[in-house]
């Protein structure tokens, strides 16, 4: 039975994404552990942050897990969201379990405590970088309909491996700042099938800044974040080398570009236009970057 | 401050730093003690290019020469808004960035962040806060967003926002607020050289920001907080 990624909330994607009745939250809503800012704003406060974090199993394999809620502020990272990540990663230090894995959906930064989410998402991204330095995979589920944007979009691309239904976006900068800084004509943030075809799933699929790319499925997500628990990817001179050269690349290919439809087409994909119209299996197919997994 | 001047504060002549475009790049020698330089100025938007470049640097470093301690200059405006900078995937090469300056510490280098004019949001976060310790000049500026806009998304009123800065560091601009918090270990103020040579030698303690801001009082929580989800035991 298909039960939609992006329509449920954190907890519920937890429910189903991880082996029954398996997670065990920390510092769950009972304890109150609400933002001290937000009130002082007259901001309504949510009794887990907005991030729900804990214990669990996936395939019979211990995990740790977060997974923010989009339906609070927009998964927006504010002190005690960013502590509540930091201090998972920090247990995964000592705990090591078989992977960390972050359902992220994150605007990024919780502007009424903006200097907090800041720091914080430096914090996550160098806690994050001492679990990947002792073996220990680390795997980003996007799939919310808020997507992934601004510091949560940095911290995906620190992790070993992510995992994105064509739903999900992932990018730096929300359409609506570009627009609001340079004009309707440099991004259009109401054009949804723009907005889509340049931070969606499938884009990021293509150019292999995803790994696995799903159906707006729960189960979708669990088969391939199971399966991604042996992919650990180690940071080193050589790999960090490597990806600085796929990066260069990447610019000398497709920096003349002025629409992902043209990344597509200098791809090698012959109908770039029918992309937006297949689904993941589709877009899977079209093999544009060796993926280790085929879910 | 500009750079030039900064470096001269550092290094008198025995520098190679130049500009290229927006970058700043090369080396200093202080007391017998060689360091890379690395930075941005001109308030720079961070780009794909700009912190691919950086990246470069860092890679250069830690490759040619082992062990070499770091200084990261920061004057950004933050990323570069554009189109093509999130049809090409910016959070890429801008995490890749951050990877780079935790490779460099994980090998041993030691990494000094400097606000040294400006540094906004995202393009923060992958340089100076990756860093050891980052530190800022008394006169630079640090935000995520000034308060007009601020009120503009919040839908609180600017005046009220104001108000409440006075005695919250956690969202209005400013480095004595970041300091507070716990995200600028100090400022730097009076002999500049003086100031470099003993964050390069200061002991190293991990990240401590958390534990600065409660200590501060900018973030009572955050340390406790972490500390918490790292500790508190599970049932089995």
């Amino acid at each position: 039975m298909n039960r939609s990624f992006a329509e449920s909330t954190a907890r519920e994607r937890l429910q189903y994404l991880l082996d029954t009745d398996s997670f065990q939250e920390i510092l769950g809503p009972g304890t109150r552990m609400v933002s001290p800012h937000l009130a002082l704003l007259g901001v309504p406060s949510s009794f887990d942050d907005g991030v729900v974090v804990g214990r669990a199993r996936l395939g019979g394999q211990s995990v740790l897990v977060a997974a923010q809620e989009g339906a609070f502020m927009g998964g927006g990272v504010g002190e005690v969201h960013g502590a509540k990540l930091v201090g998972l990663f920090q247990r995964a230090l000592t705990e090591k379990p078989a992977a960390v894995l972050v359902l992220a959906e994150s605007g990024g930064v919780r502007l009424h405590e903006a200097n907090a989410g800041l720091i914080a998402v430096s914090e996550v991204m160098r806690a994050l970088l001492e679990v990947r330095a002792l073996g220990i995979p680390v795997m980003m589920l996007i799939g919310g309909a808020n997507g992934c944007f601004g510091g949560m979009g940095l911290i995906a691309r620190c992790a070993d491996f992510v995992v994105m239904s064509d739903i999900g976006r992932l990018s730096m900068s929300g359409p609506e700042v570009i627009e609001s800084s340079y004009g309707v004509e440099e991004f259009d943030s109401r054009d949804r099938a723009l907005v889509w075809r340049t931070t969606g799933g499938k884009h990021r699929y293509l150019t292999g800044d995803c790994d696995v790319l799903v159906d707006d499925d729960i189960e979708a997500f669990r088969v391939a974040a199971r399966e991604a628990l042996t992919c650990h990817r180690e940071v080193t001179l050589e790999a960090l080398e490597q990806e600085h050269a796929m990066l260069a690349d990447r610019l000398d290919r497709f920096g003349q570009c002025t629409d992902s439809a043209q990344v597509w087409q200098a791809l090698g994909i012959a109908d770039p236009r029918a992309v937006p119209e297949l689904d993941a299996r589709g877009v899977r197919a079209l093999q544009t970057h060796e993926s280790e997994l085929q879910a | 401050m500009n750079w030039q001047d900064l470096l001269t504060a550092f290094f008198g002549d025995a520098h190679t730093v130049v500009r290229t475009g927006d970058l700043l790049s090369g080396s200093g020698t202080v007391q017998g003690q060689t360091v890379a330089v690395i930075g941005t100025t001109d308030h720079a938007p961070i780009g794909v290019e700009l912190a691919l470049a950086q990246a470069r640097c860092v890679l250069d470093t830690v490759k040619n020469f082992p062990g070499r301690p770091i200084v990261l200059l920061v004057d950004t405006q933050g990323q570069r808004l554009r189109y093509r900078d999130e049809m090409l995937g910016i959070n890429r090469y801008m995490a890749h960035l951050g990877c780079c300056i935790a490779l460099a510490r994980q090998r041993g280098h030691r990494v000094v962040g400097l606000v040294y004019d400006q540094a906004l949001s995202g393009g923060f976060i992958t340089s100076g806060l990756m860093a050891d310790a980052c530190y800022a000049l008394p006169d630079a500026e640090i935000r995520v967003m000034r308060l007009p806009a601020m009120a503009r998304v919040t839908k609180i009123s600017e005046e009220r926002l104001q108000q409440l800065s006075e005695s919250n560091p956690v969202f209005a601009p400013g480095v004595q607020n970041f300091v507070a918090m716990g995200g600028i270990h100090s400022l730097w103020q009076g002999d500049l050289q003086a100031q470099l040579l003993a964050a390069l030698q200061a002991p190293l303690q991990g990240d401590v920001r958390a534990a600065d801001g409660e200590l501060r009082g900018g973030r009572k929580l955050a340390a406790v907080v972490a500390e918490r989800v790292r500790t508190e035991a599970i049932p089995a």
